[in-house]
């Protein structure tokens, strides 16, 4: 029998605690799609894409009605583009403008793929679509995109991230009038996976099967509930509730995963372990962290906290699950956290402080508004020193920051929705230019001898 | 299967039977019907059996959901196995 206080706990933390699954994420693969006619591979990429996504929203909106938990996206992500419009000899954006058109036919809030995985060199198509990014990010509203630069088996690659800093500025002034939005949909990765949910950086890895759900939880609301009912507990009973209310999340992510599996015919892939925050009231992992008992995110302590916040989300995750994927772990995007955002303003959490926060959480400096001013070389060092922290650490660590073109340290960009709000954020202006112009790999480091 | 309705809100006369009709009409049979107040919030938790439902469950929903919404109070239609799957290891 099911208990009356279990039934109420968990219509709590829906109704008022934000809890709700972040994503369905169909991962497709592309693979079989690739043609030397570029006009010939997209039209079999749009009749893959929409074929197998026909019932992805449908299925997904059933499945929100039956258990009454929200699933606020229902997304895709296809094979990197780079590896599908390598034979082609044209430029790629029209791979873009198809994935956009079979996203809105099917129905998707995003879709994810437009991407190069170059962490040890630039194959054949890499670079051409590398530098199709800003044109394809400006002209689609949907598509994201990701590059991977680096890994703990390969290093990182320093041409990549040179040649990154400047697409990521040019995304940012090709979509000035809409708020330099292309940037926000670009993430440059160190150890990239292949089945993350979560965008803009999720793609369809070349190792997953043809068809795949994934999919993305979410929670800061509930877990931060749940810590305020123990003001006094210590931190190893902090540690202890943070996993439990976690199992209870994830296990609704496994529901879910599992019953559009079914209903799809596609296999089950991973649910992803996340803590994922919205700009709503309530859904902030900031929050979380002052709730443990720091004055403002960013205080000193900030770092240990998450790292006790991550490493606890994920034991208790891992076991309400069969399989666990992608990103796993805490986000810490500023302009998708209410309580990061207020931190941020008030001056108590600085870019350096996020990219230590990094070291220890899922999944890197994210959704950062930066002054419009500041150089390609300088985002270019922000990417290299992100890279090196993911590759030591064997970790995914990403980069998504938007220059605000036009803006200095104090405006605020303001997107709405799910991508919120954010002020711009001082960044050191030394100079790394003949650091990043250098070129070359930065060899993989040596995992023995450790300290 | 089974579905739990939870009606949560102000008091008023004549609730369950309204509910009751909806689940009748759809041919949910009503097998536990719970009341309790905990913390602030005044809840009814009715569990019905689902197995021989006429039409689908969104279906169902949607009228507990304009029920809800006529009435002034809060009806939420949800499969039991969301409760099962959180609560149970």
């Amino acid at each position: 029998m099911i208990e009356v206080y279990d039934i109420l706990e968990t219509i709590k933390m829906i109704q008022d605690e934000c809890l709700d699954i972040r994503t369905i994420t169909m991962g497709i693969s592309l693979l079989d799609c690739i043609d030397g006619d570029i006009d010939k591979a997209c039209d079999k990429v749009y009749d893959k894409i929409t074929q197998r996504a026909e019932k992805l929203v449908k299925v997904g909106e059933d499945i929100e009605k039956e258990y009454g938990i929200p699933i606020i996206n229902k997304r895709l992500s296809v094979t990197p583009i780079a590896i599908v419009s390598a034979a082609c000899k044209e430029e790629p954006v029209k791979f873009a403008l198809t994935m956009e058109k079979a996203a809105k036919a099917v129905g998707v809030n995003l879709i994810g793929g437009y991407s190069a995985l170059v962490q040890k060199g630039f194959s054949a198509g890499d670079e051409r679509l590398i530098r199709s990014i800003p044109e394809a990010l400006a002209s689609t509203s949907c598509v994201c995109s990701s590059v991977n630069i680096g890994s703990t088996k390969t290093g990182i690659n320093l041409d990549a991230c040179r040649l990154m800093g400047g697409i990521v500025r040019e995304c940012a002034e090709k979509t000035v009038a809409d708020k330099c939005f292309g940037a926000a949909k670009l993430v440059v990765f160190c150890n990239a996976v292949e089945d993350n949910p979560f965008m803009a950086g999720a793609f369809h890895g070349v190792g997953e099967p043809d068809c795949m759900i994934n999919v993305g939880v979410s929670g800061p609301g509930v877990v931060r509930a749940a810590l305020a009912k123990y003001p006094d507990a210590d931190i190893t009973q902090i540690s202890d509730i943070i996993k439990k209310t976690a199992y209870k999340i994830t296990r609704v992510g496994q529901l879910v995963g599992v019953t559009a599996s079914e209903r799809l015919g596609v296999p089950f892939g991973i649910v992803d372990l996340s803590l994922a925050p919205t700009p709503a009231v309530g859904d902030s992992v900031a929050h979380i962290l002052e709730e443990i008992g720091l004055e403002s995110c960013g205080a000193c302590g900030t770092t240990a906290a998450l790292a006790l916040l991550n490493d606890a989300v994920k034991k208790g995750g891992v076991m309400a699950c069969s399989r666990v994927g992608g990103l796993s772990g805490a986000f810490i995007p500023v302009s998708e956290d209410a309580g990061m955002i207020d931190a941020a303003v008030r001056g108590s959490l600085t870019i350096e402080k996020l990219e230590a926060m990094t070291a220890v959480c899922s999944v890197g400096l994210d959704m950062i508004v930066i002054p419009g001013d500041t150089p390609a070389d300088v985002i270019s060092g922000i990417i290299a020193d992100e890279a090196a922290i993911g590759m030591v650490n064997m970790k995914t660590t990403a980069v998504r920051v938007i220059p605000a073109i036009g803006m200095k340290e104090g405006d605020f960009l303001d997107w709405g929705g799910l991508f919120g709000k954010g002020p711009v954020m001082s960044v050191n202006k030394f100079s790394p230019s003949k650091f990043v112009n250098r070129g070359g790999q930065i060899p993989a480091p040596l995992h023995s001898l450790k300290n | 299967m089974r579905a739990v309705i939870t009606v949560i809100g102000k008091d008023a006369v004549g609730i369950l039977a309204k509910v009751s009709t909806v689940c009748a009409e759809n041919n949910a049979n009503v097998i536990e019907v719970t009341q309790s107040v905990l913390q602030d919030l005044f809840a009814m938790i009715m569990l019905v059996d689902i197995t021989n439902l006429k039409g689908d469950f969104s279906a169902l929903a949607d009228k507990m959901n304009a029920l809800g919404e006529e009435q002034g109070l809060k009806i939420l239609t949800m499969h039991e196995d969301i409760f099962n799957i959180m609560h149970r290891i």
